[in-house]
């Protein structure tokens, strides 16, 4: 139980040292020169936040989620039209109170939409859980990329062609475009990220290791076994399922404010799988995991990218290979008997020293 | 009046009918064995007690509680405790979270400490074990583990589901004494057994299940001089 404690308190403070510094470097224009870190660092960090927050139904809950996308979708359609709103309404809005308030909407949005979701897929498990998230995941983008909303003096516009009927011209404003996306306001800076992180981290951390999020790994290890300790299975379920919904939902607010413009089709399956990479290279359940695999697997291919120009067109091929090899590592029969012997072999080497150094001693 | 009483119990898995109408009972403080062959539902029978199954039709009453519209969470908490079959441990948890899962249903801190002492003193392996994740124990120590785990509800009942299963001799041993100790200290054992021989040796009554029924019933030791039983299920 210490060793757990002081385990999460490296992770929280690791992180929150590594976020500040490169924050830092940011702000003072340290990183200036490299326009390509600049560039990443507020992305890195959005990325983390999702892949922690699928981390929490992926690695926690043991459920297979392929449409985590979606409920970044949710978040970042409400976020950025909540803002969007405020602008228009109310143009002299600080950008701060404004963003604050689009969190806290599309968290709420998003969470709700986790809750809907929730309720008919945690009758399912496996397979049939992981068909019907895809499918939640890709309606929403679906959906996202066919509504129209416009705001002018008489008040909202909604429909689903361009633009919707009976809008004043004049004093008219798209907020959501379609298939073109959207473009929120950019209140956001790496403080921001770098905050809204650490929560995640924190608020991850916290209910892992409650007795709720005890009871979501006692299901998750076994569903018969949790049933007959008492534990209500499908509330635990749903309540991480939410959560992970919720968080998830912020993080999109966030992504959407952080970039000039947003197309909604960029939420699609591939995004979700690419999540869903971070968070099982990182380890299912290890947050330190999921934040050290995103950061490299983000950069990785950047890097590919820069070392060589003819990279740039096989990167993405390079980057699944070494995919591969990890996963093959991490579970094919072969890799696991290497490894074992490998630190047996280790051990024994180690145990060798300490008995050469005791007989010394004697 | 009996603690448990099961009246006219039936139970389908889809158009298979698993439990074909089985009465039976259970009075305070007795040990109980079911015995039976593979498929003869005595699994089938503890899952639809403790809630994991629906009944489609027949009563189980608990204590005057009806059981069968009760949720399988809320069961726990009325006292009734269920050892899963096959050593259902909760893996990837150390022993001591799988025993403080275990008091889930529980509140006050230091009752549930008090009894996490007493699963120590009866299984002092565990306790040697509690930063040991589950997953690593040893077939007999997991299935030590689950009835600690049972234990710590502070149940008045126990469904134990085949604890014996796959288990050295010498830990088949010791898991039948420990069951006797934990009758002896005041709780009632409901036990579902392959090994007759061995659950009838340490049962007060018996019922034999059958294909979804019950075949027949009464003090174990008589069971023992059955002739039926003996050719079907001690091997004499």
């Amino acid at each position: 139980m210490k060793k757990q404690k002081l385990n999460n308190l490296i992770t929280i403070s690791g992180t929150a040292v590594l976020c500040v510094v490169m924050a830092t470097l940011m702000s003072v224009g340290a990183l200036d020169r490299s326009n390509m870190l600049k560039g990443m660092l507020v992305l890195i960090g959005i990325h983390i936040i999702w892949a922690l927050s699928l981390n929490l139904t992926v690695g926690v809950l043991g459920e297979l989620s392929l449409g985590h996308a979606g409920f970044m979708c949710v978040g970042a359609i409400f976020g950025g039209t909540v803002s969007q709103i405020i602008q228009y309404n109310a143009a002299d809005c600080p950008g701060w109170i404004r963003l604050i308030i689009a969190l806290v909407c599309s968290g709420i949005m998003a969470a709700i939409f986790g809750i809907l979701i929730g309720i008919p897929v945690m009758r399912l498990h496996g397979d049939y859980l992981a068909i019907v998230t895809l499918g939640f995941g890709e309606i929403m983008k679906s959906l996202a990329n066919n509504i129209f909303l416009t705001i002018d003096k008489n008040g909202l516009h909604f429909g689903f062609t361009n633009p919707p009927a009976n809008v004043d011209e004049a004093s008219a404003k798209q907020i959501l475009k379609g298939s073109i996306g959207m473009q929120a306001p950019q209140d956001t800076n790496i403080w921001w990220v770098v905050v809204l992180l650490m929560i995640t981290l924190i608020v991850m951390m916290t209910f892992i290791n409650s007795k709720s999020g005890r009871a979501c790994m006692a299901v998750r290890d076994n569903y018969i076994a949790a049933q007959s300790v008492g534990i209500n299975v499908t509330k635990f379920r749903l309540m991480a399922f939410t959560i992970s919904a919720g968080i998830a939902g912020v993080g999109g607010a966030l992504y959407a404010h952080s970039v000039p413009m947003i197309a909604f089709s960029k939420f699609d399956y591939n995004f979700s799988i690419l999540i869903l990479v971070f968070v099982v290279l990182g380890g299912l359940g290890s947050m330190r995991g999921s934040i050290i695999a995103t950061i490299i697997l983000y950069v990785l291919p950047e890097m590919l990218r820069k070392v060589n120009q003819n990279l740039a067109n096989a990167r993405m091929l390079i980057y699944a290979i070494i995919l591969i090899a990890l996963m093959l590592w991490k579970n094919a029969p072969f890799f696991i008997g290497l490894r074992e012997k490998l630190s047996a072999k280790f051990k024994r080497n180690k145990e060798n020293a300490d008995i050469t150094s005791g007989g010394a001693e004697v | 009046m009996a603690m448990l009483e099961i009246k006219d119990l039936e139970v389908y898995y889809g158009a298979i009918n698993a439990l074909k109408g089985i009465s039976f009972d259970v009075e305070p403080g007795e040990i109980i064995a079911l015995i039976g062959a593979n498929g003869a539902g005595k699994t089938t029978t503890l899952h639809t007690i403790s809630g994991l199954i629906p009944a489609k039709r027949g009563s189980v009453m608990f204590n005057g509680v009806e059981l069968t519209k009760t949720p399988a969470h809320k069961i726990v908490s009325m006292g009734m405790a269920h050892v899963p079959e096959g050593r259902r441990v909760f893996a990837q948890l150390s022993v001591l979270e799988n025993l403080t899962l275990g008091a889930f249903t529980r509140k006050n801190k230091a009752e549930i400490n008090e009894t996490l002492e007493r699963v120590y003193e009866r299984f002092p392996r565990l306790k040697e074990r509690r930063t040991q994740l589950a997953g690593t124990l040893s077939g007999g120590e997991q299935q030590m583990l689950a009835m600690g785990r049972a234990l710590m509800s502070k149940p008045s009942i126990v469904l134990m589901d085949e604890p014996s299963m796959g288990l050295s001799p010498l830990y088949v041993n010791e898991i039948f004494d420990i069951i006797q100790e934990i009758n002896k200290s005041g709780t009632t054992v409901l036990l579902v057994e392959q090994n007759a021989k061995k659950a009838l040796s340490i049962a007060n009554r018996a019922y034999v299940l059958e294909t979804g029924s019950i075949s027949l019933s009464g003090d174990a030791k008589e069971l023992m001089d059955n002739d039926e039983v003996k050719k079907a299920y001690l091997g004499e």
